[in-house]
């Protein structure tokens, strides 16, 4: 594809703090070039805000290589921008014109509160993992490979769903800002492997239980979430947990 | 939701199977004799408690989730997501609901009330020795007004866009995840609404447009 620079304006969500009541605030950004990541031109707008003496932008992000989920712009109406299976810091700018105005927001969501501009507190999707994802085992050394035999469709829907980085934007595509996506891939990635069948009815419970306690919304299935996922985590997953957690309901002990 | 949606939708078979009698151009009889049969037997009373329960159990639960989940978003975007990621009508279920709602109260006082209680416009007609309510000729006479027929396409349409939704949604809230399955109950869920509101949008048209004798 062929190399260009684009001047751009850039209207984003300052925020000073959880409290204060924020606003847009519009920049214009010139001469980037169509090779750089989305967060590459948001680091060229800082630059240049410093120099301007205002403040930076706050947004979060880590590895930039779409594997870790720290990054969290909403982006002209979509959550990571207009590319599909796609993190923000993936995107790249020869998704946009010369001369177009790009809109980011933070994650919107009760349960995700705005820390600053575009950081979102993400806190609660630990305390949801916290509340049961995970297996309560000694793993001791390696096993032996194929000492513990697993259907192949089994393992493959396991890993699939294991691809969950834990980004959140299945909440912010959300109409009803729900955790259903993520909380789905996590309980079936460990319900679909003999590994997580100990657990199996207290994990759904407990995490369903800390997931409406965080203030998320439920599912009405709309597919926004599947949509938007960065990591293509089908939303029959989310059937898989409401199945999960019908049978544990009847079933569990206490 | 799903449990009492898919109550409904069994109800909505029944309902759109008996009142396809009107199209038998017998005058009305088999229509007549099968509204006879539903309303003097005793089991088609018990499920009429049951259908009006599971009614106001989905309103309720309805009403409540789009309360809920409409306050999970204290702020909201200055540019939505839109049309891109979901269907519009599967955001939407709320608002179709309440207009099917609407049109469900219209329904009921031209039809139910009539035929249960006021007798308004309701006269008798006798097949071999058994008289009976003539429901035949008060939709024949209910369907003469335009506005009227008008009302309830758009109920059908909204009833029509609510299934393609909730039909599949049901299953998987009731925690089908088989996606062969999955593939199967949503076609059905898209060929039970196009065919559910054919079938209720044609009685009000067939009678205005004299298809019907």
């Amino acid at each position: 594809m062929e190399h260009y620079n684009m001047n751009l304006t850039v209207k984003v969500w300052r925020q000073k703090n959880s409290s204060d009541k924020g606003k847009f605030e519009s920049y214009p950004v010139k001469n980037i070039s169509s090779e750089m990541s989305f967060l590459e031109m948001i680091d060229v707008l800082n630059e240049q805000l410093i120099v301007e003496g205002k403040e930076p932008i706050a947004f979060d992000h880590d590895c930039r290589e779409g594997i870790c989920g720290m990054c969290s712009m909403y982006i002209n109406g979509k959550p990571h921008g207009p590319w599909a299976a796609n993190t923000t810091c993936q995107l790249h700018m020869r998704a946009f014109k010369d001369g177009d105005t790009v809109v980011v927001e933070p994650w919107r969501a009760s349960a995700f509160p705005v820390i600053k501009d575009l950081m979102v507190d993400r806190s609660s999707f630990d305390r949801i993992i916290q509340a049961g994802g995970y297996i309560s085992v000694n793993t001791g050394n390696a096993v032996d490979g194929n000492s513990l035999p697993i259907n192949k469709d089994n393992a493959d829907s396991a890993f699939a769903a294991a691809m969950c980085i834990g980004c959140g934007a299945c909440v912010a595509a959300c109409k009803n800002s729900s955790a259903m996506l993520f909380l789905s891939a996590k309980v079936s990635h460990l319900a679909l492997l003999p590994q997580g069948g100990p657990e199996r009815k207290t994990r759904v419970m407990n995490m369903v239980a800390q997931m409406d306690k965080e203030g998320f919304g439920a599912c009405t299935n709309t597919g926004a979430c599947e949509a938007t996922c960065p990591k293509e985590i089908s939303i029959a997953n989310i059937a898989r947990l409401n199945n999960e957690y019908l049978r544990a309901g009847i079933t569990a002990e206490k | 939701m799903g449990l009492t949606g898919i109550f409904l939708i069994l109800f909505l078979v029944v309902h759109a199977g008996l009142n396809a009698c009107i199209w038998a151009n017998d005058n009305g009889e088999m229509f007549n004799k099968a509204a006879h049969f539903m309303g003097s037997m005793v089991a088609p009373r018990v499920l009429e408690i049951g259908l009006f329960a599971g009614l106001l159990l989905h309103i309720i639960q309805g009403l409540m989730l789009e309360l809920s989940n409409r306050g999970k978003r204290k702020v909201g975007y200055a540019v939505n997501y839109g049309n891109s990621g979901s269907k519009w009508y599967s955001r939407s279920m709320g608002l179709l609901g309440t207009i099917i709602l609407l049109f469900l109260v219209l329904h009921l006082y031209n039809f139910w009330t009539s035929a249960r209680f006021t007798g308004e416009g309701l006269e008798d007609i006798n097949y071999n020795g058994v008289e009976m309510h003539n429901m035949f000729g008060l939709m024949k006479s209910t369907f003469t007004e335009l506005w009227v027929v008008i009302v309830y396409v758009l109920g059908c349409l909204s009833l029509g866009y609510h299934l393609a939704h909730g039909f599949q949604s049901a299953f998987k809230t009731l925690g089908v995840h088989n996606k062969r399955y999955h593939l199967m109950l949503s076609s059905m869920g898209y060929g039970f609404s196009v065919i559910i509101t054919l079938v209720f949008a044609l009685m009000p048209i067939s009678f205005y447009l004299g298809w019907v004798k």
